[in-house]
């Protein structure tokens, strides 16, 4: 006895530092990569990367209202400095006129390689003639202040050309920076550093754009808005560790205060959590082992998936005669009870090995956390806790659980009944079988619908593209990819003529390829043509003969310059949009041309919800021949869905795969298909009325609620087999005790879950609104199934 | 006499303060405001001539102008060319030829003081005038003429001044001296 008791306590300690070690050295993650599949499709994987470190990750949106505009454009000045300053951003950019001017100043110089305008024939002596009457035209309506100084040198108008190509990528300016369509709100936007998944840096980023304001704004009214991914995940973070510590409390507190009221014994309430932290301990480090990194979601869930070990701990404390599990007298009660535990253990690791082999790897990770985390509370409630050298003290719950047994005597659900409910529930399931699953990833965000429709707002009105139709262009060059784009652009062109979309984005706008760059250089006419054709012009549109002499120069200077390049970006705001339409990654080059359906009236935030306006697949058939294998045509949402469809049909699948090995586990075990049978049978009842539960109240399941069912079937297996066993022992003293310690255990885990339902991030509260309901009905009908033979006639089984 | 010389000296100072401050308070100014806020619609006839120092003679046009108070200005012109300018909420919509532009006028510092001068004019609305320009009322409600100078000395080098010329409430011509000499005269008659 003594050498056991030695033995089992220097391997449990041993272990646990074992895991200790682990689980302090692992590395934990909190990005959106747990939701991310492990082997995408190309375009999958492009929409991975972008989300976690592609420049759009990396913007923040920055909103400033209250007040007055000048007082709004002063503060958005001097926050604009101030984070301009810090390291932590790349740029800030609000419009303010010193980038307005490097703007202006870039289209200007650049015009004769920008303007899609420039051919041969704009500037043969007709095309001339009509652009430069076009351009006086325009210089003598009301509007003609705004062009006049530019004549001289730009008789042809290509700057203004220029600018109505880039037009719709510059919001609307108020008192010189830029603001809402509405003019009520100043708008920056913050490009950082560190990637869109480095969840502390963007959290210490955003911490600097609100101490700056404070700053900034200091004896204003004005308010702070921020939006953007980086914003939603700190916010998502912020909001699930809130939840989680605060839920977690809650119901430890319930479920300690619950225990301490049936053992009325510390020491005993104690040694009956020991199971639970180790399981938790050996659950992380098993991850972390298994994964190399730990996700944080699978920490959330899996905490509270280890509420079932606590249960081991009550069924060894009040099941056991007198509380205590080392005396001889009671070995056979004792190696009974485990033979039941251990047969419950093993049904939850088919479930949760089910959750193994999927390819999110948020899901795998829970499947190994559970499965490890059961086993090692188990274990040390087997052959530690009666190792322990202190007297377990319980209640007596006999009288509890004897009211109990009354009761359920009293009451039947006789099995045509049961299969009756069985079968309605299922009818009703299969007749919402295409409303049942919600197969919107957005059903899973954190992010509250509010906060969605200000970033949609915020988007639109800084001309940024929402998350929509994009055309990828991958190459092996930059150039390649430029003029790809551009080859794309003129499809574009076309389709934006016959109205499938309205317009497009394009890296191609600001820094076209060099090719199309030598192109228009190359129509431009040399000095000799070009003067006699002027004054061929000046002539009969009246204009005095030297009034176009600026122009000649300029041409000429244009003619030979250098070709323009990304660095000749640097300084103005197209920057930007350079290195978020165009990006290089292992070697490829990325060009991204976001496609704008046609225009919502102005100021009206588009409805992410909304159905896909623009026919993607006349785009895909449009652009189809435009370098085969390097182009693709997709809708993000629509990626993302199907992403996050795929996981769901796998989790449907594997989980079904885990339901059949459980049948093949409790055939094997209990020797007899009725007893299996009757094993799962309430099992399957309480999944089946809970999703009908869900169906009739019109709420839509997500993977959470999949992954609740499975939870209900491991936890409710356990009260299904002590019904089985006690049954088959023919044990009806025993009865009282039992029922006393599922209820118990039941209590625990629909207190834990219960608090969880409330949770305002729907993946907590999915779990918990499915687990609590469906492990009482678990009970319920293991119970009211099970009594209808009491001391009745099953065949003994088994050892 | 010293004092008396100072006290003088005082006199004409109080006397010129006082003048400054009736000039600034401008009771005719503000009646022809008040007049012409009242105005909630109006269609006039307009013929314009340019002189541009490009040119080598005047751009002469003629259309109409129309005004819904208190933003909503038109000018079509109809000859030599059609071509119409319309501002709207602050929207300046620009048709010439086949060709449409769509410009907020806040975003052209330099064109936007032009064309609110009229439409803050018509509308009555003097804090919008001075908030850019230096005003200068002279004559009678019966005829009355108004110089718009802009106080931003950089706007100055491209709009050096507006003088505008009127009876009552309807504006009967308008010029404008642009900062390189070049300048346009506008006539209006209202049509009944």
């Amino acid at each position: 006895m003594i050498r056991t008791r030695v033995v089992s306590l220097s391997v449990w300690l041993a272990l646990v530092a074992l895991a200790l070690l682990v689980v302090a050295r692992a590395r934990y993650s909190a990005d959106l990569s747990a939701f991310l599949p492990r082997a995408p499709s190309a375009a999958q994987q492009l929409l991975v990367q972008q989300l976690q470190d592609g420049l759009a990750s990396r913007l923040i949106l920055v909103g400033i209202e209250g007040a007055d505009g000048a007082t709004r454009a002063r503060v958005s000045r001097a926050l604009a400095a101030a984070l301009r300053a810090r390291a932590e951003f790349v740029s800030v950019s609000n419009g303010e006129d010193a980038s307005q001017d490097a703007d202006r100043e870039f289209v200007f110089r650049h015009r004769y390689v920008l303007s899609a305008a420039v051919s041969a024939e704009r500037f043969s002596s007709d095309g001339l003639r009509a652009a430069i009457a076009d351009n006086l035209e325009l210089m003598a309506s009301p509007a003609g202040l705004s062009v006049k100084s530019l004549f001289a040198s730009d008789p042809t108008g290509e700057t203004l050309q220029v600018i109505d190509q880039l037009q719709g990528a510059q919001p609307r300016r108020e008192s010189g920076v830029w603001s809402s369509a509405d003019g009520a709100r100043a708008l920056l936007i913050g490009q950082t550093r560190a990637a869109g998944s480095d969840t502390d840096a963007q959290a210490q980023a955003i911490g600097l754009i609100r101490t700056a304001f404070a700053g900034a704004a200091t004896g204003t009214p004005l308010q702070l808005l921020l939006s953007g991914p980086a914003v939603f995940s700190v916010d998502a973070r912020l909001t699930i560790e809130h939840e989680a510590v605060r839920l977690s409390l809650l119901s430890t507190t319930l479920i300690v205060t619950l225990l301490l009221l049936v053992y009325r014994s510390l020491p005993t309430l104690l040694i009956g959590l020991l199971p639970v932290a180790c399981g938790a301990l050996a659950g992380v480090a098993a991850v972390a082992l298994g994964f190399g990194v730990v996700h944080g979601i699978t920490l959330g869930f899996g905490v509270t998936l280890i509420g079932e070990s606590v249960d081991y701990s009550i069924y060894l404390f009040i099941q056991s005669p007198h509380g205590h599990a080392n005396t001889a007298a009671t070995s056979n009660a004792v190696t009974s009870l485990w033979r039941t535990i251990g047969l419950g253990v093993l049904t939850s690791i088919c479930g949760f090995a089910s959750l193994l082999p999927s390819s999110f790897p948020g899901l795998a990770q829970l499947g190994l956390f559970s499965i490890s985390g059961l086993v090692a509370a188990a274990a040390v409630t087997r052959f530690v806790l009666p190792q322990l050298p202190v007297q377990l003290k319980v209640a007596d719950l006999a009288p509890l659980g004897a009211a109990a047994t009354r009761l359920l005597m009293r009451v039947r659900l006789p099995w045509g009944v049961a299969a009756a409910l069985a079968l309605a529930c299922a009818l009703l399931l299969y007749h919402d079988r295409d409303r049942q699953w919600n197969r919107d990833l957005s059903a899973l965000s954190p992010v509250s619908d509010a906060a969605q429709a200000l970033d949609a707002s915020m988007r639109t009105d800084l001309g940024a593209p929402d998350i929509g139709d994009l055309v990828v262009v991958n190459a092996d060059s930059e150039q390649a990819a430029l003029q790809w784009s551009e080859a794309v652009g003129e499809r574009l062109d076309q389709l934006a003529d016959e109205k499938v979309i309205a317009s497009y984005d394009s890296a191609a706008r600001f820094l076209p390829s060099n090719a199309t760059q030598a192109a228009r250089r190359a129509s431009l006419p040399a000095d000799e043509p070009l003067r006699s054709r002027l004054a061929a012009i000046a002539a009969s549109l009246r204009l005095k003969p030297d009034a176009l002499a600026p122009f000649v120069q300029q041409l000429a200077a244009a003619r030979t310059a250098a070709p323009l390049t990304r660095a000749d970006l640097d300084g103005t705001s197209f920057a930007l949009g350079a290195d978020a339409l165009l990006w290089q990654r292992a070697g490829v080059w990325h060009a991204l041309l976001p496609l704008r359906a046609s225009a919502p009236a102005l100021g009206a935030a588009t409805d992410p919800s909304a159905a896909d306006p623009i026919d993607i697949d006349r785009v895909r058939a449009a652009v189809a021949d435009v370098a085969p294998g390097h182009i693709l045509v997709m809708n993000i949402k629509h990626e993302l869905d199907s992403l996050y469809g795929d996981y769901l049909s796998e989790a449907v699948r594997l989980s079904l795969a885990g339901l059949a090995a459980i049948m093949v586990l409790l055939l094997i075990a209990l020797r007899s298909a009725a007893r299996a049978a009757r094993v799962v049978a309430p099992l399957l009842l309480a999944v089946l009325v809970v999703a009908a539960g869900f169906a009739l109240a019109g709420m839509r399941l997500t993977i959470l609620h999949l992954i609740g069912m499975l939870l209900i079937v491991a936890v409710g297996s356990n009260y299904a087999l002590f019904f089985d066993r006690r049954a088959a022992d023919r044990e009806p003293s025993a009865l009282p005790l039992t029922l006393a310690s599922l209820l118990l255990a039941n209590a625990c885990t629909v207190i834990g879950f219960g608090v969880l339902a409330f949770a305002r991030v729907p993946v907590l509260s999915a779990l918990g609104a499915t687990v609590a309901p469906g492990t009482l009905l678990a009970l319920l009908f293991a119970a009211l199934l099970a009594s209808r033979r009491t001391g009745g006639a099953a065949p003994r089984t088994g050892g | 006499m010293r004092h008396a010389a100072a006290a003088l000296i005082a006199a004409a100072l109080l006397a010129l303060a006082q003048d400054v401050a009736t000039a600034d308070a401008n009771p005719e100014l503000d009646q022809l405001m008040g007049l012409l806020a009242q105005r909630r619609h109006g269609e006039a006839d307009f013929s314009e001539t340019k002189y541009l120092s490009l040119l080598r003679q005047p751009l002469k046009s003629s259309g109409v102008l129309i005004y819904e108070a208190p933003d909503h200005l038109e000018q079509r012109t109809e000859a030599p060319k059609p071509q119409s300018v319309v501002l709207d909420h602050g929207m300046l919509t620009l048709q010439i030829g086949k060709r449409q532009r769509v410009l907020r006028l806040a975003d052209y510092p330099q064109l936007a003081p032009l064309i609110d001068s009229i439409r803050a004019t018509l509308a009555g609305d003097r804090a919008a005038l001075e908030r850019v320009f230096a005003l200068n009322f002279d004559g009678t409600l019966e005829h009355w003429q108004l110089r718009l100078e802009p106080r931003d000395p950089a706007l100055a080098a491209t709009l050096k001044r507006i003088d505008m010329r009127g009876e009552r409430d309807a504006i009967r011509e308008v010029q404008v001296l642009q900062g390189d000499g070049d300048r346009s005269v506008m006539s209006i008659t209202p049509r009944e």
